[in-house]
């Protein structure tokens, strides 16, 4: 099916519900166009091209609902998907936590589509990865390396008036540079809504450098270090940790958030009184939807926490109907205030310390305390008198975000990050943190 | 690597949908009817005989009808359940030495044909780089094939009625047993996929796979604590059969401090154990860091494997394919070709295997059209062979392909992915409790805990779900906090004793990430009881303000 524009759009979602004879019905629908090229070995090893468009209808009868998606757009097909969400609402016995579809919306776009970046093609895909190993190769290394760009559109809709649609583009770009005989390995990642912010020579040269540096790591002893985490590195650490702000979750004793003898920490100061993160829509680097896809609801500009304290806890509309809150979409970005230094800055600053470039594989332990485990990769250093003085073997850590955010020297200058396992879009700075906890060495290079 | 994006389907159609349905399955007659064979060879030859116009030297063309259900379930609710239908085209094509790749969901003749002509530009786009030609093994076409996984029972003809109730009854009887808080899930998806290429193959296949994963917290609000159990099941490639357990599938865990079950789950009786060790964990005693003598479960080790063996002999991650993302490998091939490299003890032997019945990863033939197969991997503790796909078995001297190309969606491409990869059993008659009673100073580790290894498949730490201290030849007493650190060659090397046939059992995955875009597969890992001899064991314990 081709990309939707808003007036077609809002015909299928009208089809859609005017096919179903249910009390309320609601419809998603989720097409895009995504391009890619993957290159290892400093040749292309596959580039794709996939298009496609995604229906989820769910109906209710009552406090009785079924949901069921399709990715046909013809008749037959939209009618098949409604009969199907009938069917299981029909056999459904009341929910006791159902909640009516939501009223009327007001969704404030956000600037979430470049032409630029709609234009890409294979040539340009082709030029990327050609910038990229031309420039590997003109310094003796190894580059693999992804670049992707996204075209599409959302559409929410339901049967009580609301309507949402916005198209959306989005890049990313990650080049892994290692030297031939693998003792050196370094790193980066772009991310952008807008082609116009990318360049893939000067992202490159960022990995080339680091793999030329990283060579001939030396063993230091696992230990707590005062660390100089770049924003990659840390985006997953925090990025996890969010998914622990559910209110519910919290409010029922199972989460770092929960009161001891019941309730939840929302408004305690659990963190460094520098840490200030929020969410926005809006902002210019990290657009996001105005509306959250599962709820429909709009989103707000909301603090999460300012000042080191607890600001906000995310509701789903039963739990803010039951604990008397108001509910709103859920997130799709976190913005972290910091200052004007760049990691550069951080470093001449630092007179012991590890900047880390990259952190791989982090799993939670512990969800009592959060307690992550991970380990440090592409570019691991020791400093020295405001210098880095030599290249390092990679660490295994053992560390809570809550921890690492309250001990907090210095943070840098935020910058956009592609999370890879968060679903956030991030703006956050390099960080300077004391006592951060490496428990193990890895000779992995 | 393990990634939840799988999930994704269900949670975008979540969120506030919370839904308790009861009732008879839906459409299923509709669900049961495939897509015509016929009609789907028209597709693919429309495909080929495009992409060969526009110049392609081969093409291979993949048509996937991919069907889902997800029931979620709290406490007493069913809170959600989801039905997935997704369909689409994918052709690859090789045209001047590169690969090239497109998808579509619309299933016209023309379609697909402009799809095929669109993976040809971009194949020629991709030519220019190129520092070598794709060389694929040959394969020789199969004529007009199909497979199914041998199943008993529909999991699309049972009806959600009978399902929920299921998956209600379970968090019910955890709930009793102490634990305050359930959830339980039931994953259920219907793969099939038609195969075509120019090498004359038309393979037509239907796989059915199962998870019924569940979680019991108990929570102490006095103190401010929370422990979960995770269940003890595995995800599985056969029909809804495997919930009918009968007393041959059960069996107690060494010292009998749980059930165990094997080619079949009572998810009733696990929950129920779930509930009452959730309680119990929120009492056991903190583990002393230090060396320890292993004991570890399938329900466990089959997760230490995967990342330790599975991944690490990954061919395309030992040539750097993906040194991008998931990293390399530290099994180089100068380690393979020195027929010496000592992966484990002696007694460590692994077998990747495709054709395992109820395996994850158990296919009739590859995403390359390549009939499923068998071979060692580890023999004797020595690293003899890698997994290879068809554009990399010349690199490993190999005239054919292991088999080992999978997509996890019409609209993905198909590369390496790993097969069921397996510790054989010890050849010597050995139960766990024999096992234990050799241990003087040890930890029983049983289920899959937290998870992480390195890039190059060396560093890694693992916790589990239960452990218990292992004293003087005995078990004693159930433990908390524990996770060991090791490196691969380090453990596999400790490894110094293996239960026999009796007790080899698989566990698995239906979400092992890897690729850019990044795809999941899923796949088994059996093994026996295995110990493993002084270890570090870290306490994971920790204090937050």
């Amino acid at each position: 099916m081709k990309m939707l524009n808003q007036q077609e759009a809002k015909a299928v979602c009208d089809k859609v519900m005017a096919l179903s004879k249910a009390d309320e019905c609601r419809v998603q629908i989720s097409g895009n166009r995504r391009g890619n090229i993957r290159y290892a070995r400093n040749s292309v090893s596959t580039a794709g091209l996939v298009e496609n468009t995604q229906l989820t209808v769910s109906v209710a009868f009552g406090k009785r609902q079924g949901t069921a998606s399709v990715n046909e757009f013809d008749d037959k097909s939209l009618e098949k998907a409604v009969r199907r969400a009938e069917e299981v609402a029909r056999l459904a016995p009341e929910n006791p936590e159902f909640v009516p579809a939501i009223k009327t919306q007001l969704y404030k776009s956000s600037n979430t589509y470049s032409a630029a970046t709609a234009a890409i093609d294979p040539e340009y895909r082709a030029e990327v990865a050609a910038q990229s190993i031309n420039s590997a190769r003109k310094k003796g290394l190894v580059a693999a390396g992804f670049f992707s760009d996204t075209t599409g559109f959302e559409t929410v809709a339901n049967s009580n008036g609301v309507f949402g649609y916005q198209t959306l583009t989005n890049l990313g770009f990650t080049v892994t540079t290692r030297t031939e005989d693998g003792r050196g390995s370094g790193w980066v990642t772009r991310s952008a809504n807008d082609a116009a912010k990318f360049d893939a020579r000067e992202a490159s040269d960022v990995a080339i450098e680091k793999a030329l540096k990283s060579v001939d790591a030396k063993a230091l002893e696992p230990g707590r270090y005062t660390v100089i985490l770049e924003p990659a590195a840390t985006s997953e650490i925090i990025g996890r940790m969010f998914g622990a702000f559910d209110a519910r979750q919290a409010d029922e004793g199972r989460s770092f958030l929960s009161k001891k003898g019941g309730g939840n920490r929302l408004g305690e100061k659990l963190f460094d009184e520098q840490v200030n993160l929020w969410a926005d829509p809006w902002n210019a680097d990290v657009p996001v939807l105005a509306w959250d896809n599962a709820s429909m609801l709009a989103r707000e500009r909301t603090d999460v926490i300012k000042g080191g304290k607890i600001e906000s806890l995310d509701y789903t509309d039963y739990w803010a109907q039951k604990q008397g809150k108001r509910a709103f979409g859920r997130h799709g970005n976190m913005i972290m205030s910091g200052g004007g230094k760049s990691t550069e800055e951080l470093i001449a600053s630092t007179k012991k310390g590890v900047l880390v470039t990259r952190t791989w594989y982090i799993r939670m332990v512990d969800p009592q305390s959060l307690l992550l485990t991970g380990l440090t990769r592409d570019g691991t250093f020791y400093i020295e008198n405001g210098k880095i003085k030599h290249p390092i073997k990679n660490f295994r850590f053992n560390e809570s975000p809550v921890t690492m955010l309250n001990n907090i020297d210095e943070l840098g200058k935020p910058v956009v990050i592609g999370g890879d396992e968060v679903r956030f879009q991030m703006m956050i700075p390099p960080m300077k943190v004391r006592d951060f906890n490496f428990t193990s060495l890895s000779d992995a290079v | 690597m393990e990634r939840r994006s799988f999930l994704k389907v269900g949670a975008a159609a979540g969120g506030s949908l919370l839904i308790p349905v009861f009732g008879n399955a839906i459409a299923a007659e509709e669900l049961l009817n495939p897509m015509a064979v016929q009609f789907k060879k028209s597709l693919a030859d429309a495909a080929m005989n495009a992409a060969t116009k526009a110049g392609a030297s081969y093409c291979d063309v993949r048509i996937g009808r991919y069907l889902n259900q997800f029931i979620t379930t709290r406490d007493l609710n069913v809170e959600n359940i989801v039905n997935t239908e997704s369909s689409g085209v994918g052709v690859r094509v090789i045209a001047g030495g590169a690969y090239g790749f497109c998808s579509t969901n619309i299933m016209t003749m023309d379609s697909v044909a402009e799809a095929a002509r669109q993976a040809v530009a971009i194949a020629k786009a991709n030519a220019k780089l190129q520092t070598e030609p794709v060389q694929l093994a040959p394969v020789r076409g199969v004529g007009e094939v199909a497979w199914a996984t041998p199943f008993k029972k529909d999991w699309r003809t049972v009806p959600i009625k009978e399902k929920a109730e299921m998956l209600i009854a379970a968090n019910k009887a955890g709930m009793d047993a102490g634990a305050n808080f359930m959830q339980s899930m039931l994953f259920q998806v219907n793969q099939q996929k038609y195969f075509a290429s120019t090498d004359g193959s038309y393979i037509d296949q239907d796989m059915h796979r199962l998870w019924s994963p569940l979680t019991a917290t108990a929570v102490d609000k006095a103190t401010n604590r929370f422990r979960t159990r995770d269940g003890l099941s595995s995800p599985v490639s056969m029909g809804y059969e495997f919930f009918d357990a009968k007393p041959e599938n059960k069996f107690k865990a060494a010292g009998g401090v749980t059930t165990l079950y094997k080619g079949a789950h009572d998810l009733i009786e696990d929950a129920r154990a779930a509930g009452r060790q959730a309680k119990e964990k929120l009492t056991a005693k903190s583990v002393e860091p230090g060396k320890y003598d292993l004991v570890l479960s399938p329900e466990h080790l089959f997760l230490t494997i995967h990342e330790s063996v599975g991944h690490a002999t990954e061919l395309d991650r030992v040539l750097g394919y993906e040194a991008n993302y998931a990293g390399t490998s530290f099994a180089t091939l100068d380690k393979w070709q020195s027929k010496k490299f000592k992966y484990g003890s002696e007694r460590v032997n692994f077998v990747a295997d495709r054709t395992t019945p109820g395996s994850l990863a158990c296919v009739g033939y590859d995403d390359e059209g390549v009939p499923a197969k068998r071979w060692d991997i580890i023999k004797d503790g020595i690293l003899v062979n890698y997994q290879a796909t068809r554009d990399q078995a010349h690199v490993i001297g190999e005239k054919e392909s292991h088999g080992c190309s999978y997509a996890d969606s019409w609209s993905s491409v198909q590369f390496q992915r790993m097969p069921n990869v397996s510790l054989q059993a010890g050849k010597k008659p050995l139960t766990p409790d024999d096992m234990i009673k050799d241990v003087k100073k040890g930890i029983y580790i049983l289920g899959r805990g937290s998870f992480s290894i390195d890039q190059q498949r060396y560093n890694f730490q693992f916790g589990g779900q239960l452990y218990f201290e292992i004293k003087n030849g005995k078990i004693t007493n159930p433990l908390e906090d524990v996770a060991y650190q090791s490196n691969t060659q380090e453990f596999w090397n400790a490894c110094s004793a293996l239960c026999d046939e009796r007790d080899w059992r698989m566990g698995g995955s239906f979400f092992d990430g890897k690729g850019q875009p990044s795809q999941v597969s899923c796949v088994s890992h059996g093994s026996p009881t295995t110990r493993f001899n002084g270890i570090n064991v870290i306490n994971t314990a920790r204090k937050i303000g």
